[in-house]
């Protein structure tokens, strides 16, 4: 499909200085596949849009970026068809570059930064952080970085995802002993129990998993901290815990009806599909129902997944979101997927209750239509309510997908643990740092439910504070 | 992979497994379960932990071959490995100094009350159990049972052994006791444990029950086991599976827990189609 050989043409063409796309499967076929959507950068394109780069003397792009990886660096390797010591760049900030090429909000981060930003359009530094992650998977296993002398000392990390992987990635590098323990029967979080095939193909995620375990990790999956061993118990055989649990105890909108036949919980519906391949039954054991109309409560990214799931398994889908389309938080990039895929976005729309019929089935939801009023505490204008303005859709699955906050499990189990009122984990924010002694906590189940680079970048802070801590008594010989 | 020590039918429909799996062995406390997944495709199921061994690292499960995912189970042969047993999971049921405490178990159910009758004893409960089955030749663990109470009542359908009858002799076993019964826990189907907790209600006895639902994580992420106890929303996997048994709204638990019933038969018949062609 892209030429993969890193061969750079001689002799460029014209000079085009508009920003580059990137292919997608068409919107009518892939509303019925689970295959990937965005296709990615061929390397001629990703050298083409590389050398639009201005080079910043004072890179912006860098600010934007929440694990501050040196873009333009990276990005110049690839104008001069160097992708390897690309890679080798952008590994030395991120671990994960495959991933968050596909998942980071790059709008509102490094891209939002960019100088080209009104002038034909900002560099596609997301695209171009995809191309060099899978140019370096098509090379066969990615080269492994150098360890540091091992320091004897070991550190625990619960969760697999984002956070934890990262995190496990700097320590081990460091020398540190690192074992992750993971939940559920496979490594990944989120990305593997949340985010969909067509979004974020989960050879990826295997792969950057396989790349941790290459370095060193040891992983430790079916392993629930705060029931199959305490945090108190790591304590006793491990220099330091991290705490990386992620936000995954679901929310449901308050209303009658909700433990009806057909309503889900997004984590359900998506770690039915994702996870225990329910789009494979009866191949696959895990059954998800093939539902004629859903409706998807919320304006997030995940209510985005949701939706474009149920489309992908047959359904007519409609998401219902209390404000307007300008204030839904899902990346724009995938409300557009959406749409063109052919899911039906009702805006100022709020369920208020759900209905059944005589089997206790989702039958459809009464609603309310709401107005925007003036902006709230987060700038968006609020919606109101309109009197009697109450009306009936149906459906037959209700997905609700309105946000997550932590498992409380660690906290319950976990003396001394600082808790927020919201269930997060309180820390120190430059380090990650507990309440609670050996003890750091970063990614969702501190921040609340937020984005995968954000995780990430949590996981690096712990680390170099872990590193920094385990590296400090009695002038404990670790490279710094 | 945790190997299977162990896997034999107890009675008809109804095996025992015995994994190795030293890290749910050492903190496993009477009526918490696992998840298991049979093999890399398998679904995950929750089975309560019925018996285990820390020292030899084992526990054990006893369940009904009903489904596509438990005949998987059952298809595996002691040395085999299963992909996940992951626990222990819920909480442990509540344990003190009661007074009289009957347990009532069927099916399942009579396996899964043994490590709860015998913690209740060693905090010097009076103990009676009462078990529940179609016939004589369904009973199993009656000798570990009775080593684990003060009394064994069984209740037989076809009354082959005990009391004829079913969950329904309850009322009669209760008002017969010596010692006035001070609190009730039933483990078995759901049919089983509702019959019982009506029961009891007119009677004041309180009543813990441990509910049977769809699980997929088992630790509060997709909430597949909401139930409304109370009035109120819970989810069995982290709130449960104990609940007091005349809070329980039991005809929403038997409609969410045949949610996927069409499912389930259709992809039963497509394994067995598998199993039998050449």
């Amino acid at each position: 499909m892209s030429d993969q050989s890193g061969q750079v043409p001689k002799t460029p063409r014209k000079l085009d200085l508009h920003r580059r796309e990137m292919p997608k499967q068409e919107a009518a076929v892939r509303r019925r596949n689970f295959s990937e959507v965005a296709l990615g950068y061929a390397a001629e394109t990703a050298v083409e849009e590389a050398r639009r780069c201005l080079q910043c003397k004072k890179p912006s792009c860098v600010n934007g970026c929440p694990v501050n990886i040196n873009i333009p660096a990276f990005i110049h390797a690839i104008a001069e068809g160097d992708f390897q010591s690309g890679v080798r760049t952008l590994k030395r900030d991120n671990s994960l570059p495959s991933v968050c090429g596909r998942v980071c909000p790059q709008e509102d981060q490094c891209e939002k930064e960019c100088v080209l930003v009104k002038r034909r359009g900002e560099v596609a530094i997301g695209r171009l952080e995809r191309f060099l992650g899978d140019w370096e998977a098509a090379q066969g296993p990615a080269e492994l970085p150098e360890r540091a002398q091992p320091t004897g000392k070991k550190v625990a990390i619960v969760g697999g995802g984002p956070a934890g992987l990262t995190a496990a990635a700097d320590l081990v590098k460091l020398g540190h002993e690192v074992v992750i323990y993971e939940a559920l029967h496979k490594m990944g979080g989120v990305l593997s129990y949340g985010i969909p095939e067509f979004r974020l193909p989960k050879r990826i995620v295997d792969r950057e998993v396989e790349y941790l375990r290459r370095l060193g990790v040891e992983m430790r999956t079916d392993f629930v901290v705060g029931k199959t061993r305490s945090v108190d118990r790591l304590l006793e055989t491990f220099d330091a815990v991290f705490l990386a649990t992620g936000a995954g105890l679901p929310w449901f909108m308050e209303m009658d009806g909700n433990n009806m036949n057909g309503v889900y919980s997004a984590n359900e519906y998506l770690t039915r599909v994702n996870l225990m391949k329910a789009s494979d039954f009866p191949r696959a054991s895990t059954p998800i129902k093939p539902h004629k109309r859903v409706a998807v409560l919320g304006g997030g990214n995940v209510a985005m997944d949701c939706a474009r799931t149920a489309l992908r398994l047959g359904g007519e889908v409609m998401v219902l979101y209390r404000r307007s389309r300008v204030e839904m938080p899902a990346r724009l990039e995938e409300i557009e997927n959406a749409e063109e895929e052919g899911v039906i976005f009702r805006y100022l729309t709020l369920p208020i209750r759900t209905l059944g019929d005589e089997q206790h089935r989702v039958s459809g939801l009464e609603c309310l239509r709401m107005e925007l009023g003036e902006p709230d505490a987060s700038g968006r204008r609020s919606p109101v309510k309109v009197p009697n303005s109450e009306f009936i859709l149906p459906f037959d699955c209700v997905i609700h997908a309105i946000g997550n906050s932590p498992n409380p499990l660690i906290a319950a189990t976990t003396p001394d643990l600082s808790i927020s009122r919201k269930g997060t984990i309180v820390v120190d924010p430059e380090t990650g740092k507990s309440s609670k002694e050996r003890v750091w906590a970063g990614g969702d189940v501190a921040s609340g439910a937020a984005t995968v680079i954000n995780a990430m970048g949590a996981g690096r802070r712990a680390a170099k504070s872990i590193h920094d801590y385990l590296c400090q008594p009695d002038g404990w010989n670790c490279e710094k | 992979m945790f190997q299977l020590l162990e896997n034999k039918m107890l009675v008809p429909n109804l095996n025992l497994a015995v994994f190795k799996a030293p890290e749910v062995a050492a903190a496993a406390q009477p009526g918490q379960f696992v998840i298991i997944r049979p093999r890399e495709d398998s679904e995950r199921i929750p089975m309560t932990i019925s018996d285990w061994d820390a020292q030899r690292g084992t526990i054990s499960v006893v369940y009904m071959v009903v489904g596509k995912t438990t005949a998987e189970l059952a298809g595996l042969a002691a040395g085999d490995s299963a992909a996940t047993v992951v626990g222990p999971l819920g909480n442990p049921m509540e344990l003190a100094h009661f007074g009289h405490v009957v347990c009532v178990g069927g099916c399942y159910g009579i396996a899964s009350i043994y490590p709860i009758a015998l913690a209740l004893k060693a905090l010097d409960n009076r103990v009676t159990v009462v078990i529940e089955a179609r016939s004589a030749t369904m009973l199993y663990w009656q000798k570990k049972l009775r080593s684990a109470a003060d009394e064994l009542i069984v209740i037989t359908r076809d009354g082959t052994q005990g009391l004829p009858g079913h969950i329904d002799r309850l009322p009669g076993i209760l008002a017969g006791l010596a010692e006035p019964a001070d609190r009730v826990i039933i483990n078995g189907c759901n049919y089983l444990m509702m019959r019982g907790a009506q029961a009891t209600r007119p009677l004041g006895i309180r009543t813990i029950v441990s509910l049977n639902t769809l699980m997929i994580d088992g630790t509060g992420m997709c909430g597949v086991c909401r139930c409304t106890v109370a009035g109120t929303t819970k989810f069995a996997c982290v709130d449960g599976p104990h609940f007091d048994g005349h809070e329980v709204d039991w005809d929403e638990i038997a409609r969410r827990r045949q949610a996927y019933l069409g499912e389930e038969v259709q992809t039963l018949v497509s394994s067995r189609a598998e199993r039998m062609s050449p």
